[in-house]
């Protein structure tokens, strides 16, 4: 077995190593962590930093497209600048953050000290890391991915686009797939298997809810995405001919693949979202979420109807008149749940006691915001308006405003809810709501021209445009906007920074909390609660904190009572998983494996097994505790 | 595989008492599901589509493969037999059992290798044609798990050999158990849908 010629020396050395880590001081303590929120900390980090990336790749698209014939990058760059961005945006941002959120706050919420697996949470973590930098790294090798985010073959093929960029862009998308695989199996054990003690799954926040159907349309979704990126790898390395036309392999299959995948993908970036919106308008309303088994339900069928809408991406493919009905009056029936969860959420408001701070602000731009994206989503799976739009700016104008105006602002929102959980110190008020107002005009700015752009005629993915087709004035209105937002991002940056050099310290509960994560020190110590909680109700600390008077109006209990935060330290000794590097090394395996293939040199491809194998098998026989 | 779930306070049990790493291994599974669900759909997909030969009647000798097909659906037996014994404690009967497990399924390995390698002489390479791509890679998709199987068998075999694997971690075999189990009946399929029904 792999121990056996393990170098002794160098294990010993790691063991000392892992010992001095499990103090919490120090790079390596970060390197070889296992704890939930260490974990989750760095993939917000991470994913924020190709937040900006990403960003940085969009101005250059907008300022290349300020005005007609336009020559700031080439049209090589340009196609490049688009597939990048698009990439990097859903996989690389949006997706890990919401992971950063699963990490930081599920254990949390309910009652546990850590996930099932801290090792393969770490590895999680390490392997989207090790993917997205490989990913990245094509630029270095003769050319970023340049087809598209959703790859269309035969584009993609060899004889069409002969560069390594198609290689880079399917092994590491791979690569990030088997971290978002590995995170979802994990969050799925982790809240079925580690609720404390009457945490009944009905008594569960929205936020974990949420958080346990995205990983299940993960781990459905993503092995199909990855069968289509194996096919589209064997063709392009080895010469099969899964989508190659002259030898009767059709480019539909991978469009069919590629959105069996993309439609549940689209949830799996909105649910989460969804989730922390439920969290933060209660809380801001100072009432319980109306409505909250229907919130559950309309989740699950989201769920549930994504798997069976994926043809409305394919409606001018040519799939005849039954199958495009089919799946256009599918997709218009995942407009009926989603609505219930709009309603609910304005009843939640209704009548509510509601303190309108940043994070709420957020959150009802999410709202506001969504229900746009929501209605034009709801004209796309109209057969006859989609063959009009299709391959448009007003789809482009249509997803922004889902996936920015729905995820991203959710996602802010849940940044400045959970920021002085996790930090200990409050954001900056004033310059939250200016990083709001500014994202929002800006944003509005950006996106709606591209609405009329589309419909005016507007395709997307041209590098430039001529003059007199009546597209510039929009189309400088979409750049300046563009502009609006990189300013509010950078309004966010600095509220960041001055916090946490020295804003004024957040208690354990500042904004009256309703859930388990609130009822602990902020920052949490490392194993959560002194005491697993007992759960009596949904919403438990905050009917630990209030009674209702005849009117059903909420009113404190007397100071002493159970709702005070827990401080202290644990009457037991509490033994907390041991850090460990065997997750790290093996997820330096896989780039290596992929960097092997891309060139044809399997010499590197078996040392990247090597590596796997080390890893996977130091990583077995280490004891999880020491 | 063997992630110990000792983790974070969960000497307690478990809220739905199931496993934690039972409970990974069948949304793994799951998830397999799905993933050669996806390459089957595929060959069913290209099946006789191709433009030129080897078609999948020049090349299939079905009784060889029958023969390879029965060794792999009787090593689930054994496979059975082990996470049986391991749970009794009968530590020399499952170190048996897990053997044999995975020398039957290097049988079947060596089985496909020897196919493969007449397909490949027959003509049928995976540029050659649609059945060429499609049959190898999801064939071949199968085998990999097969090896991945019969390297965790090996491994606990290993340890049982080395006295690191009792009544006290037989879970560790019926994980094995599980994964080798779903392989098996991935293979039922497949070889069902590609060899068997070939005529129809």
């Amino acid at each position: 077995m792999a121990v056996a010629w393990e170098p002794i020396r160098m294990i010993e050395a790691l063991r000392r190593v892992r010992r001095e880590a499990a103090t919490y001081r120090g790079l390596w303590s970060w390197i070889a962590t296992v704890d939930h929120k260490r974990i989750g900390i760095m993939y917000g980090v991470a994913a924020f930093a190709f937040f900006l990336a990403g960003g940085i790749e969009a101005l250059l698209i907008r300022l290349q497209l300020a005005r007609p014939g336009g020559d700031v990058v080439s049209p090589e760059v340009y196609n490049q600048l688009f597939t990048m961005h698009g990439t990097t945006m859903i996989f690389l941002v949006v997706m890990p953050l919401a992971s950063a959120f699963f990490n930081l706050v599920v254990p949390l919420q309910i009652g546990a000290r850590d996930v099932a697996f801290p090792r393969l949470n770490a590895f999680s973590f390490w392997v989207f890391l090790v993917g997205a930098l490989f990913l990245h790294s094509s630029i270095l090798a003769g050319g970023a991915p340049n087809a598209g985010w959703f790859g269309y073959a035969p584009l993609t093929e060899l004889p069409y686009n002969p560069g390594h960029g198609i290689d880079f862009w399917a092994l590491g998308l791979q690569i990030v797939g088997i971290s978002s695989m590995a995170s979802a199996f994990n969050f799925i054990v982790t809240i079925l298997n580690l609720r404390a003690p009457g945490m009944t799954l009905f008594r569960m926040p929205v936020f974990t809810w949420m958080t346990l159907v995205t990983s299940f349309l993960i781990i459905l979704a993503m092995p199909v995405i990855a069968v289509a990126l194996f096919q589209l790898e064997f063709d392009r390395l080895f010469g099969a001919n899964f989508f190659n036309p002259t030898k009767g392999g059709t480019p539909l299959l991978w469009q069919h693949l590629f959105w069996i995948f993309g439609h549940p993908e689209v949830y799996i970036l909105i649910l989460p979202a969804m989730g922390i919106v439920s969290e933060v308008l209660p809380t801001f309303s100072q009432k319980p979420l109306f409505g909250y088994p229907f919130v559950i339900f309309s989740g699950i069928a989201i769920a549930f109807m994504s798997f069976g809408v994926w043809a409305h991406h394919m409606y001018t493919t040519g799939l005849g008149p039954v199958a495009n009905s089919a799946f256009g009056v599918g997709t218009i029936l995942i407009a009926v749940p989603t609505g219930v969860k709009i309603f609910n959420w304005l009843a939640t408001l209704w009548g509510g006691n509601v303190s309108l701070r940043t994070p709420l602000l957020f959150a009802v731009g999410f709202v506001a915001m969504f229900v746009i994206g929501g209605l034009t989503g709801v004209t796309h799976s109209m057969v006859p308006s989609d063959y009009q739009q299709q391959d448009t700016y007003y789809v482009v104008a249509h997803f922004h405003q889902v996936l920015f105006g729905g995820a991203l602002f959710a996602l802010f929102a849940g940044v400045y809810y959970w920021f002085p959980k996790f930090s200990g110190r409050l954001l900056d008020e004033k310059l939250g709501q200016l990083h709001f107002w500014l994202m929002l005009i800006g944003f509005n700015l950006t996106f709606q021209p591209m609405m009329i752009l589309g419909m005016l005629g507007m395709p997307r993915r041209i590098y430039t445009y001529p003059e007199g087709m009546g597209w510039d004035q929009w189309n400088l209105l979409a750049t300046s906007g563009a502009f609006v937002i990189a300013l509010s991002v950078l309004v966010f940056m600095v509220n960041v920074v001055r916090s946490l050099r020295r804003a004024e310290r957040a208690g354990a509960d500042p904004w009256d909390g309703r859930t388990l994560e609130w009822s602990i020190p902020s920052p949490p110590p490392p194993y959560n609660f002194a005491r697993i909680p007992v759960v009596r109700a949904r919403d438990d600390f905050w009917h630990r904190k209030y009674m209702e008077d005849a009117q059903g109006r909420p009113v404190p209990v007397v100071a002493g009572g159970s709702g005070e935060v827990e401080s202290g330290a644990p009457e037991e000794e509490i033994h907390m998983p041991s850090p460990s590097f065997f997750p790290l090394i093996t997820a330096i395996g896989f780039p290596i494996i992929a960097t092997g293939f891309v060139f044809a040199e399997y010499a590197v491809v078996a040392a990247g097994a090597v590596v796997l194998l080390y890893g996977l098998y130091g990583w077995a026989l280490e004891p999880a505790t020491e | 595989m063997a992630d110990h779930a000792h983790a974070a306070g969960v000497h307690l049990e478990t809220a739905t008492g199931l496993d934690n790493r039972k409970l990974l291994m069948w949304v793994f599974l799951a998830s397999e599901a799905l993933f050669f669900g996806s390459l089957i759909a595929t060959y069913l997909l290209y099946r006789g589509q191709s433009q030129t030969g080897p078609y999948p009647s020049d090349v299939f000798d079905i009784p060889f493969t029958s023969v390879s097909s029965f060794i792999l659906l009787m090593s689930s037996t054994t496979m059975a037999l082990a996470v049986g014994s391991a749970h009794r404690g009968h530590l020399h009967q499952m170190r048996t059992w897990l053997l044999v497990t995975a020398l039957l399924g290097m049988s079947f390995l060596a089985g496909q290798a020897f196919e493969f390698t007449e397909f490949y002489n027959k003509g049928l390479t995976l540029s050659v044609n649609l059945f060429g791509s499609t049959f190898y890679v999801l064939t071949g998709f199968h085998g990999a798990h097969v090896s991945v199987g019969v390297l965790i068998l090996a491994s606990l075999w290993a340890m049982a050999m080395r006295g690191k694997l009792g009544k006290a971690n037989a879970i560790y075999v019926e994980l094995a158990g599980l994964y080798w189990h779903f392989v098996d009946i991935v293979w039922i399929v497949i070889f069902t849908l590609v060899y068997l029904l070939e005529p129809l």
